[in-house]
């Protein structure tokens, strides 16, 4: 949103999307055409693959908790403990449930919904 | 998965070229379905954080569109509005998508007809590789035949894109008159999401205690190594999975 420094409001309306063009979708885009390139010399079943995998999945893993723990916006109001509760209890709904994430989801929401009420009905 | 296969055997051996906009159209069918209602609703938090961060329409959709990977678009979402620069801006970007790489990696055996796909066909296709549409397509496609795996993914995941493209500009022009509490429960939405959908792809032990490595691992290394935490916790927590379960299965060999 610094736009002063170079050309006045061309490029508070150009920076933005150049941004976006050069940091968010060739920042972006560049591991899915290696992923591409790199894929394509993979066995389905071998165990690089495996491994592979295993890091996909521990990174996404590492988003999870960060959304939960280190929330933005308004949800960072709430207290940890309630994000907390309200995410395990919706993923031990999605096991009750027979692994159907819809319910899961709902739950974690109803969960977390209701303490937020309830806590703000305690403190005013 | 338990479906028997018998219909199938014939289209296995070669699909003429309009199959593929049969599958293509079957697959922006199967797209009309839970995990793509509940990204919309994520992505509807999210141009709720647009708005709040002092993104126009036209930034917010543009980041949709071209990032497409929720975890990235919050990333540059707070670069921008935080006056990053553009390197530094890219870097932190680059690395929340790091994940995008593997995840391509692995769908390209399955989505891939040996000796005949096109590289072009793949990297048009390597655009929709989200937590959502990957999930879905790891889950599924192993059942269908080859020929028509490519075109369901792209028209999975191009109908995906474009409705989530579509609700994410109306919610951001509807996003002020919405109470913070609806605001804040759809923020929590995505993160509850990617934990029952990515247990639910999960086909090995091993991607299942890479999983709970990485939700260990995550705010650990965010704590201690932050800007790199991501990079991190998927090296070393896919890495202790995938050794750990190895040594299960096949022993110390």
């Amino acid at each position: 949103m610094d736009g002063s420094t170079a050309g006045g409001l061309l490029s508070e309306t150009w920076w933005p999307l150049a941004m976006i063009i050069v940091a968010g979708w060739f920042a972006t885009d560049v591991w899915r055409w290696l992923g591409v390139f790199a894929g394509g010399r993979l066995r389905e079943d071998g165990e690089l693959l495996i491994w592979v995998r295993c890091v996909a999945t521990a990174l996404v893993a590492g988003v999870i908790s960060k959304l939960i723990l280190f929330p933005q916006g308004v949800l960072a109001e709430t207290p940890l403990w309630l994000r907390l509760a309200a995410a395990s209890f919706g993923f031990a709904s999605f096991f009750a449930a027979r692994q159907r994430v819809f319910v899961g989801v709902l739950a974690a929401e109803v969960f977390l919904v209701a303490g937020w009420l309830l806590l703000d009905a305690m403190a005013s | 998965m338990t479906a028997p296969d018998q219909p199938e055997t014939t289209q296995n051996l070669q699909v003429p070229p309009e199959h593929a906009r049969v599958w293509m159209a079957r697959g922006a069918r199967a797209a009309v379905s839970i995990p793509a209602f509940i990204l919309t609703a994520a992505f509807v938090g999210y141009a709720g954080l647009a708005r709040e961060s002092g993104l126009t329409l036209v930034e917010t959709l543009a980041m949709t569109g071209l990032v497409w990977a929720l975890p990235s678009i919050v990333v540059l979402t707070g670069a921008i509005s935080s006056g990053m620069g553009m390197i530094p801006a890219g870097i932190a970007v680059a690395l929340a998508s790091v994940r995008l790489m593997p995840m391509t990696m692995a769908l390209m055996p399955l989505i891939k007809v040996p000796g005949k796909t096109r590289t072009w066909q793949l990297l048009i296709a390597s655009h929709f590789v989200a937590v959502t549409a990957w999930v879905f397509a790891m889950k599924h496609l192993p059942d269908m035949p080859r020929e028509g795996r490519l075109p369901f993914f792209i028209g999975f995941g191009g109908a995906v894109t474009s409705f989530v493209f579509c609700m994410t500009g109306v919610s951001y022009l509807l996003v002020e008159s919405m109470p913070g509490m609806v605001a804040g429960a759809l923020f929590l939405l995505t993160p509850v999401y990617f934990l029952c959908s990515l247990w639910g792809a999960a086909r090995l032990n091993a991607d299942r205690a890479a999983m709970v490595a990485g939700l260990l691992l995550g705010p650990v290394f965010f704590i201690y190594l932050p800007g790199l935490d991501l990079l991190w916790t998927g090296l070393v927590g896919g890495t202790i999975a995938y050794i750990g379960t190895r040594i299960v299965r096949r022993g110390l060999s």
